[in-house]
């Protein structure tokens, strides 16, 4: 049988993850669909009840790439609840008479680069590790390219003067990019598209609103997980500034966290996944004078819900807006709406009155 | 001529609408049942202010709040729509200059509003729970057989409200059956019911917000008299009651609208137009959005709910 692999999505990540795996491994690779309510529907059918909502998203993705014939299902662990998911997982789906092999390649959130070369090589016999440190490289290179792009997105999509140019050029590029031949032209590529990007007219006052986005990693990141809360809000003419990405996430992490933290004496203990991070966020975003901050999470996301308080706090004696949200797979999104709208109309008020 | 503002909130339960001058006067107002049919409500609510508004006014903008606030805008051709926070902290504030602290109950939705030095500075809402509304209150109280207009009063009579499970609405109706059913005075447990409210309403929506005075408290339920009083004994502070304070959040949306007025005059004949909306699931992908086509007088106006523009063309 011809080994057909397939992973959960996560935003647009899918274009990275999809050239790094079928350069290294012999195999086919197949894209999930994209996630719809159908998908969200499936998950949360076959979910617990109280688990964070992105296993319900990761669950319903597998099933629909399990049911377009995948056999091998790579998932990914984290330092929180995330760790756990491909082991639940794995059984749920077997459960469901699902004939197929789960490859957690990171396990509780550390990257053991012999073990995952081991389970790499238990996909493919001829991995060979050369090959795969070359396009971990260039896969590397177009994450950040990625991220880039989406930054700048994000700081300047409210003010753009034509609607939907941005995003328009942002999915020629990532159609680009997931046919790229090597380093250079994936280079090329970006350049051309980065040129392109800036060259579109943005009407930016000088006075304008800034606020930043911190949170849960997947609620955050993947838009379909908060009613693409990001563009939203910056539609209404916002700067959008979010840390949390996957170059952030895999390269960036740690350096800058940990000088910061050393000024925050309260904060002596790891609280799990990217709490601590939210927290030197929220600082940051605060020293920084940024007009308001939003937290997203996942319901029952454990990690968050104790870096809230510490949130909360910071805000308070800089004396600036937070808000927090919580999603699940049913939240309502006119109730999402109002909030947001209310959100934008404080810090607005708050601006003009300065 | 002198000019005039209408301002409507249309809420779960009910709509809300007021008319003020440039100087924020009331000129007139009402307060209906929502009954399900915010469409047939505001015509009904429009039709009657109609009639109250002296001759020598014109109506210069046209606010909507509240949860149909988009649909109805779009009804009147409002020149604003908001919502309910910043509407409610609008009023208020026009008021009370001075207020730090807006307690609000509906009746679908609670949500405290922070305000210093005249602006909001921090706000929440009830998310997923309707422990502590308008909605829990009422059907408790036809559960009890009581008219909800009584209801305060006999509050008012009681000295040992009961206690009761302040969580969760199904636990507290279950506790309030236990109750009942163990012999306490109908009194005591209305009372509790009240109390009830205030302590669902502090612990959920009001966590971890500083409530400081002057506090005032409207919405629906501010007209109970038993809320009142449990509040001010739970805070321990005075808090203030206005008349206006079911209508608070249609003084804001008119308010807001003035400040936003054109030249465009309304004539507030809205029996002769053709409102109408049409449900439709999308077949376009398996989203299947469920999208709302809004036509007014035959036409397409707007339509909501859908995440692309496969299917739609205005």
């Amino acid at each position: 049988m011809k080994k057909l692999i397939s992973f959960p999505h996560m935003a647009d990540y899918y274009v990275p993850a999809k050239y790094f795996f079928s350069h290294i491994l012999d195999c086919d690779i197949m894209v999930a669909p994209p996630i719809t309510n159908k998908t969200i529907e499936l998950g949360s059918k076959y979910s617990p009840d109280f688990v964070c909502t992105p296993f319900k998203f990761t669950l319903g993705s597998l099933i629909e790439s399990l049911e377009m014939g995948a056999n091998i299902i790579l998932q990914y662990g984290g330092g929180c609840r995330y760790g756990y998911y491909y082991q639940l997982q794995d059984k749920i789906l077997k459960d469901l008479g699902y004939n197929f092999q789960m490859i957690n390649l990171v396990t509780a959130g550390k990257t053991d680069i012999k073990d995952i070369i081991k389970k790499l090589k238990m996909i493919d016999c001829k991995f060979s590790k050369i090959k795969g440190l070359y396009y971990l490289l260039i896969t590397k290179k177009m994450i950040e390219y990625m991220d880039n792009i989406d930054d700048y997105i994000r700081k300047n999509i409210g003010f753009e003067i034509k609607g939907g140019e941005l995003i328009k050029l942002r999915d020629q590029m990532l159609l680009e990019f997931s046919n790229i031949s090597g380093y250079f032209n994936l280079k090329k590529i970006y350049k051309k598209y980065y040129k392109k990007i800036i060259n579109i007219k943005v009407n930016k006052p000088s006075k304008h609103l800034k606020v930043g986005i911190i949170g849960e990693l997947y609620s955050v990141m993947e838009k379909c997980a908060n009613y693409n809360l990001e563009y939203e809000l910056a539609s209404k003419g916002v700067e959008i500034t979010r840390f949390m990405n996957v170059s952030y996430l895999l390269f960036k992490q740690n350096k800058k966290v940990k000088k910061y933290l050393k000024e925050l004496k309260n904060v002596k203990y790891k609280m799990g996944a990217n709490s601590l991070d939210n927290i030197y966020f929220t600082k940051w975003l605060c020293d920084n004078k940024y007009d308001g901050i939003i937290h997203i999470k996942s319901s029952f996301c454990t990690p968050e819900i104790t870096s809230m308080g510490v949130i909360n706090k910071i805000c308070k004696e800089n004396d600036v807006p937070v808000i927090f949200f919580s999603f699940d797979a049913n939240t309502s999104e006119v109730g999402v709406k109002t909030r947001l709208e209310a959100f934008y109309d404080m810090i607005e008020m708050r601006k003009n009155n300065e | 001529m002198n000019e005039c503002y209408l301002g409507i909130d249309i809420g779960s339960i009910s709509t809300k609408g007021v008319v003020i001058d440039n100087n924020y006067n009331i000129i007139t107002s009402l307060y209906i049942w929502t009954n399900g049919n915010p469409i047939g409500a505001v015509r009904n609510l429009v039709n009657e202010l109609k009639k109250n508004i002296p001759s020598n006014y014109v109506v210069k903008g046209i606010g909507t709040t509240g949860s149909a606030r988009k649909l109805i805008g779009l009804l009147l051709d409002a020149n604003i729509v908001k919502n309910e926070i910043t509407a409610h902290a609008i009023g208020t504030i026009n008021y009370y200059p001075d207020v730090r602290t807006i307690l609000e109950i509906g009746g679908q939705d609670s949500k405290i509003i922070l305000i210093n030095s005249g602006i909001i500075s921090d706000y929440a809402m009830n998310t997923l729970c309707a422990a502590g509304t308008g909605a829990f209150l009422s059907s408790q109280a036809k559960r009890l057989n009581i008219d909800i207009n009584d209801f305060s009063n006999m509050a008012l009579m009681s000295n040992n409200p009961v206690k009761i499970a302040a969580r969760c609405t199904v636990f507290a109706e279950s506790d309030l059956i236990h109750k009942a059913n163990s012999g306490y005075k109908l009194e005591d447990i209305v009372a509790g019911l009240c109390k009830s409210i205030v302590l669902n309403y502090l612990n959920n929506v009001g966590k971890g917000k500083k409530i400081e005075g002057p506090i005032v408290f409207q919405g629906g339920v501010s007209k109970n008299k038993g809320v009142v009083k449990y509040f001010k004994e739970v805070l321990g502070t005075d808090i203030i009651v206005d008349d206006n304070s079911h209508l608070m959040g249609a003084i804001g949306i008119a308010i807001l609208s003035s400040k936003n007025k054109s030249d465009k005059i309304y004539n507030l004949n809205i029996k002769d137009i053709d409102f109408e909306t049409k449900a439709t699931s999308c077949m376009g992908c398996s989203n299947n959005c469920e999208i709302l086509k809004v036509f007014k007088n035959k036409k397409l106006v707007d339509a909501w709910g859908n995440r692309c523009n496969k299917t739609i063309k205005l």
